[in-house]
């Protein structure tokens, strides 16, 4: 039986738990004097039953078919001549791999012997037994869990007590998960980030001011020495990111300010929405109109000032990227402005202050720290923006002040070693590892001190 | 004329309900003449006219919903961040009606101040919230003179003694009757003529009420208090005059101690002897 079939018949068996046990909880009720009596309302029994049946059974499928592979390689391993037993670890598993795509039916390395096609066939039938196995086991706790609840249904058995932890556990669970894949990726990150390490010392990373990641195949070739010096990426990316943010911050703040003080509400209820827009649009779109009509555009504006502007330029990488922040900002901001209690607004008009002297000296102050932890969000958004970038930055890691020049930024520099068909054995390719692992670190820093912000800002009200 | 109340047998035709006693006073601080407030359809107020005396407290009370808070939020225009809200009427002080066409709200605010329902001390310190307004009407010349503005005032509020060694304290640190103070503090400061009271001790506990009390009927001295309160006995204790207000009419005014033993009026009657309220 395929896991599929099987899945939907744990499914319907699940079902038929459900009924059997709210029919349970009603008849063992009716000796006591009807479901009034009953410690739990009967869905729950019929819950319990459910779970019951399903739940075991479905950790048995997990985890049978994650051990399947396993179990079934090493059987058919240990039933191979002696003389391909003795191979190097390696051989064996290339052996291994060519007996199951003989049994997947996929292109084979080698010329097929009889060896091999015995070993296949002896996989295959250890497969349909596990297969055959599963089914009857799985339906056998299943069947069991349902038949082992319902007969302990008795009035006093606290079905709801017992459905409700299992499903907090199932919620914990579920909330773990977030939490171990970041551990996942932040581990993965950090052990080929240490590889890289061995390679090129962490000082050079971090303080070299020359990035060519380029590595020698061969030893006679030209420009065979690498250099990782990361100062001019993280340059890149602190100027864009800041001219991003000169140009967001302003105008996002601004634009919250008229919406949440000064636009009257038919206005709001317009402009609004049409701002989540341009949140909404893909930064891959943001990338081309960067690439194709704002950087030209900004090119043959430095021209006709008789400034040497080259096509892809921080600037226009900088400005786009600080519209596709604008929303973000002012949408932010909108929310903590609207928080701020009108009581203070009234006590500050109620003293005669006017419109302006309340927004500026009252109003902001007040917002104040929910407005930097925002921007703090917005500017670990524009730390992490790839896309625009890319089409619009450059590749070519200057190390200038001049923001009309090409610069690169970390993300751009990822996405350019990891890019295409990569030996994961050299330093130019384990350097987007490490890249990848200090920006991690720099927007976790930013997020976290920017979510402390935001929090210590809303306890003030309470 | 239709009007919806003659269906109602439990409201009293509109010709019951003109204003009993004498609303006008000699050398009135403040005058209000048919007054009438609209939220966007809905009226608020009908056809108030009263006049507010010198260093008097006057105490308006009613059930909820009856247009107390909104009457006094006209005599500082406070009612104008409303946005559906609209005023007809005369309200004058020193000649001008303040609903007229060239009225600058914010000088008029810095003479009727006004003290809110909920303590809102500004997020500052102490200092600072006392020190606000005399800063924005540039009231002191030196660091020296708003020094002494914020000291005056604060002992003026009863508040000197408690706070005058944590000034540079946060002003939303102080307990809730002490905030109180604070705001009525921060208001007296820009040294207003009229002060504005909406309910300034209904978050407070009794200890706190008390002290405010003794605290408005020393302000009365220098300042025409208006005291907007839910609590009879607090009106009784703090008021020299009472206005009763219902669904949106002034129904009856006099002085305080007419108002609680004598009642003209038959719903005055019926709300101080708690019949509904």
């Amino acid at each position: 039986m395929s896991p599929y079939s099987l899945m939907i018949l744990l499914l319907c068996l699940s079902s038929a738990a459900y009924y059997l046990g709210k029919k349970k909880a009603f008849a063992v009720s009716a000796d006591v004097g009807g479901a009034r009596q009953l410690h739990s309302r009967p869905t729950y029994y019929g819950a319990l039953a459910a779970r019951w049946c399903g739940i075991p059974a479905l950790i048995l499928f997990a985890g049978w078919l994650g051990l399947e592979d396993h179990i079934i390689t090493g059987m058919v391993v240990s039933e191979l001549p002696e003389t391909l037993q003795n191979l190097p670890a390696d051989r064996i598993n290339l052996l291994v791999n060519d007996i199951q795509n003989m049994v997947t039916g996929n292109i084979v390395s080698r010329e097929v012997d009889d060896v091999m096609r015995a070993a296949a066939d002896h996989y295959r039938h250890l497969q349909n037994i596990s297969s055959a196995a599963l089914a009857v086991l799985v339906l056998a706790v299943g069947i069991g869990g349902m038949l082992w609840v319902r007969s302990r249904i008795v009035p006093s058995l606290r079905a709801r007590n017992h459905v409700e932890r299992i499903i907090r556990y199932l919620l914990i669970f579920c909330s773990t998960i977030a939490i171990f894949t970041t551990i996942g990726i932040v581990l993965s990150v950090l052990y080929e980030a240490i590889r890289f390490f061995h390679a090129v010392p962490v000082t050079e990373f971090l303080f070299g001011l020359k990035w060519s990641p380029q590595m020698a195949i061969r030893a006679d070739q030209v420009g065979s020495s690498g250099a990782f010096g990361a100062i001019p990426v993280f340059a890149g990316t602190a100027m864009i990111s800041a001219i991003a943010m000169l140009v967001a911050v302003p105008i996002g703040l601004m634009s919250a300010i008229y919406m949440s003080e000064y636009a009257d509400r038919r206005f709001r209820d317009a402009a609004k929405p049409l701002m989540e827009i341009l949140a909404g649009i893909p930064t891959v779109v943001y990338g081309f109109f960067a690439a194709l009509i704002v950087a030209p555009f900004i090119r043959d504006a430095g021209t006709t000032i008789g400034l040497d502007v080259s096509s892809e330029s921080a600037l226009a990488a900088g400005l786009v990227m600080g519209i596709m922040i604008i929303p973000f900002v002012s949408s932010l901001s909108d929310d903590i402005i609207n928080a701020v209690p009108q009581a203070l607004r009234d006590g500050a008009y109620g003293l005669g202050a006017t419109q302006s002297e309340t927004i500026k000296q009252v109003v902001l102050p007040a917002a104040l720290p929910g407005i930097v932890g925002g921007v703090l969000l917005a500017i670990s958004r524009a730390i992490g923006e790839t896309m625009i970038v890319v089409m619009a930055a450059g590749l070519a890691a200057n190390l200038t002040a001049n923001p009309l020049a090409t610069m690169t930024t970390v993300t751009v520099q990822i996405v350019t070693l990891l890019v295409g068909d990569q030996e994961f054995d050299s330093p130019k390719t384990l350097a987007a590892f490490a890249l990848g692992l200090v920006l991690f670190i720099v927007t976790l820093l930013l997020n976290v001190i920017a979510l402390h912000v935001v929090r210590k800002y809303r306890e003030q009200y309470e | 004329m239709a009007d919806p109340t003659h269906s109602d047998p439990k409201l009293i035709s509109r010709e019951k309900r003109k204003t009993v006693g004498d609303i006008t006073v000699d050398n009135p601080r403040m005058t209000c003449r048919n007054v009438n407030v609209y939220y966007g359809e809905k009226q608020a107020i009908r056809n108030v006219s009263l006049d507010i005396a010198r260093n008097e407290v006057i105490a308006m009370i009613g059930p909820s919903g009856c247009g107390k808070s909104t009457f006094i939020r006209c005599l500082n225009r406070m009612n104008d961040t409303i946005e559906s809200c609209r005023v007809e009427g005369e309200i004058i002080i020193d000649d001008v009606n303040i609903y007229g066409r060239d009225i600058d709200v914010v000088p008029l605010r810095a003479q009727v101040g006004m003290v809110f329902q909920k303590p809102n001390p500004f997020p500052k310190s102490i200092y600072e919230n006392v020190a606000y307004g005399p800063k924005i009407h540039g009231l002191s010349q030196s660091r020296a003179e708003l020094d002494e503005i914020v000291e005056t005032s604060l002992k003026k509020a009863g508040l000197w003694e408690e706070v005058k060694d944590q000034l540079e304290h946060p002003g939303t640190g102080l307990s809730g009757g002490q905030q109180q103070r604070l705001c009525i503090a921060r208001t007296i400061a820009v040294s207003p003529e009229v002060i504005l009271m909406d309910e300034p001790c209904s978050a407070l506990d009794p200890i706190a009420t008390a002290r405010i009390e003794d605290l408005i009927d020393e302000l009365r001295e220098q300042y025409s208090i208006v005291i907007v309160t839910h609590s009879m006995q607090q009106a009784s204790r703090v008021s020299q005059r009472t206005a009763y207000f219902h669904l949106g009419d002034l129904i009856e005014v006099g002085k305080t101690t007419d108002i609680f033993t004598r009642p003209k009026h038959q719903l005055t009657e019926d709300y101080i002897t708690g019949r509904f309220g």
